[in-house]
């Protein structure tokens, strides 16, 4: 079992066809578990979909669903967890856990919360609190480096999230190192909790931010695009360069949901259960 | 005389847990070391001759934390080292996130080092005095406090800390203090030490503190006082039955700490623990009277400006020798 998780499919068109696919059930079944745990942060779950779905199934990580912490894994660091809900039905889907466990997310006696911890197979670092996520990272991907092994980090961050400064801490450190092992993933869904990121903290030109820094830059103008996203990702992958990699997927907080999508105050908007039902196509 | 039978002059304690830490590293290819740009003679040695396991992440301590978090994770046994009040505060989320609770799921075994416990950069100030990192690592319920008194003590830290997984901060003073302990003893027993016996007072102290209180009980047994003294350096875990049994002679508990009273310390520790126990003392605690001063002076005249130098200590015990004999 231990290798990538690729779906079976050697014609990228194909491929790019099945996780589209893919990406729209991961956008029901996080709709579902909104509706089933209306407590959970659904809008910053639905702006990364496309980006875990490619990431997990487009053949980027080396992973073993039935021995999460095989020592071989690529190590994948979720630091905006409370938006990853929608990790939850892919996690399921690969067998890390069973599909079952979505009927008890928030529950008693359930190891699915509101925010993600390390207990749920398939998570490495504890989540929820931001700014933590990069900098462990680093640690992972220099230890890995000492180590000369050849596993890859990832990590998927928030644009409002890069507010922390630990974050620019572990920018500097990651280029001082060479961690030509660690991408970092920005959902930047451009939103914060109380309005768009650009009016709060502007971030002006992130991705030139990173370059100065002497990261190798990548954007994806629409994060939503399974194609565009797994261009980028394959082209960082394919990069040979002594530097870490930071990819921007421009992403819409609450995507495709009327009222929510790129609404200021998403992040702590819950969706009526009509409204998902709607949006299922009824009754489900 | 050191541990190994030498006569020795007395050096900082964080030169001896670093050769100690050194030591480590030459056997062990698993013990890793990160700074944040804090140095030592000693650390040149680990710097130039264990690179692959040395990092310094420049002037950065959440970051300090977390990279020694990720390098934990991957199973390397980290010492993380700082000036005291930095590595504890600046980074203290970090370190509740990224290793106390991280660490109640995934072994880690991370070393947080310390240096410049109490006023012991004594003409620096209150930013790099430090009087509030016991309360806060005391704290977090899987973090193992250890409050160095002299630097034999400390030379046996870093062998025992690598035996033992999980999270621990040593807290070492800046200063060369004179050598307490015998080194024979085994520190990771007890927890504490019987430096001195007698009388009706056990004055219970810890780091620097312990020096005033063998000070203190010598000039008090001029005016007829006898007190005992107790060195303890484990605040989080030490032989409380043996600690009770000691304490059932006595009439008096002096705890005595640089930190603030009656705020989590050493002196709030001795209070629940004298609960638990259902033991009944008349209980002086001893700590920085007055909050953040900005003074300059030598260390002993900052401790009396506060009221823990050891005329102050001295006069406080007088005073409660002589209630505890109405």
């Amino acid at each position: 079992m231990n290798g990538t998780l690729k779906m079976e499919n050697n014609n990228t068109h194909d491929l790019i066809k099945q996780l589209s696919q893919k990406a729209d059930w991961v956008w029901r079944e996080t709709l579902k578990i909104h509706k089933r745990s209306p407590e959970t942060r659904v809008a910053s779950s639905l702006s990364p979909i496309e980006i875990f779905v490619v990431l997990y199934y487009g053949g980027f990580l080396n992973q073993n669903p039935k021995d999460p912490k095989w020592e071989g894994r690529d190590r994948c660091i979720i630091s905006k967890g409370h938006g990853s809900l929608c990790m939850y039905p892919i996690l399921a889907d690969l067998g890390f856990f069973p599909f079952s466990e979505l009927e008890h997310i928030c529950e008693q006696g359930s190891f699915l919360g509101g925010i993600p911890d390390p207990i749920i197979p398939g998570y490495e670092t504890v989540n929820g609190s931001l700014g933590h996520g990069l900098g462990v990272a680093s640690g992972v991907a220099l230890a890995l480096k000492r180590r000369n092994r050849s596993e890859k980090v990832f990590v998927l961050v928030g644009d409002g999230e890069l507010h922390e400064g630990s974050n620019w801490e572990a920018i500097m450190f990651a280029c001082q190192h060479g961690l030509d092992n660690l991408t970092l993933l920005i959902d930047n869904n451009q939103i914060s909790m109380l309005g768009p990121t650009d009016e709060i903290v502007s971030h002006r030109n992130l991705i030139e931010k990173f370059r100065a820094f002497g990261w190798a830059t990548f954007s994806v103008e629409n994060g939503h695009s399974v194609e565009q996203v797994y261009r980028a990702l394959s082209d960082a992958s394919n990069l040979n360069v002594s530097k870490p990699k930071v990819i921007e997927f421009n992403t819409k907080k609450g995507n495709k949901v009327p009222g929510l999508e790129n609404a200021a105050l998403s992040h702590v908007t819950a969706i009526n259960s009509a409204l998902i039902d709607q949006l299922l196509g009824g009754g489900e | 005389m050191n541990s190994l039978g030498k006569i020795s002059k007395p050096r900082a304690m964080r030169d001896s847990f670093l050769e100690s830490v050194y030591k480590e590293m030459l056997q062990d290819p698993n013990v890793f070391f990160v700074t944040a740009d804090f140095g030592s003679p000693i650390l040149d040695k680990i710097r130039f001759e264990c690179p692959s396991r040395f990092v310094n992440v420049g002037i950065a301590e959440q970051n300090l934390i977390n990279v020694s978090a990720g390098l934990a994770l991957e199973g390397f046994k980290v010492f993380s080292y700082a000036i005291a009040p930095f590595i504890t505060m600046r980074c203290f989320e970090q370190i509740r996130v990224n290793l106390a609770l991280m660490s109640e799921v995934r072994a880690m075994n991370v070393n947080l080092v310390g240096v410049g416990a109490g006023y012991s950069y004594v003409v620096s100030g209150p930013t790099h005095q430090c009087y509030e990192d016991l309360t806060l690592m005391r704290a977090l319920p899987n973090m193992q406090v250890y409050s160095i008194s002299d630097e034999v003590m400390a030379s046996k830290m870093p062998a025992q800390a690598l035996l033992n997984k999980g999270l621990k901060y040593f807290r070492l003073d800046a200063q060369v203090l004179p050598i307490l302990a015998e080194g024979k003893e085994d520190v990771f027993n007890d927890g504490f030490f019987v430096k001195r016996s007698g009388g009706d007072i056990c004055l219970i102290a810890t780091g620097y503190m312990v020096h005033t209180a063998l000070q203190a009980a010598e000039l008090l047994s001029k005016v007829g006082i006898t007190v005992s003294v107790i060195d303890i350096f484990n605040l989080t875990t030490f032989n409380e039955v043996k600690l009770a049994q000691f304490l059932s002679n006595y009439l008096g508990l002096v705890s005595m700490e640089e930190a603030f009273p009656g705020r989590g310390g050493l002196d709030s520790m001795l209070h629940s623990f004298l609960l638990r126990n259902d033991i009944s003392l008349k209980i002086l605690c001893i700590g920085v009277e007055g909050g953040y001063r900005f003074e300059i002076g030598s260390r002993e005249d900052l401790h009396e400006f506060v009221g823990i130098g050891v005329n102050a200590v001295v006069n406080k015990v007088s005073n409660l020798s002589l209630k505890l004999k109405k």
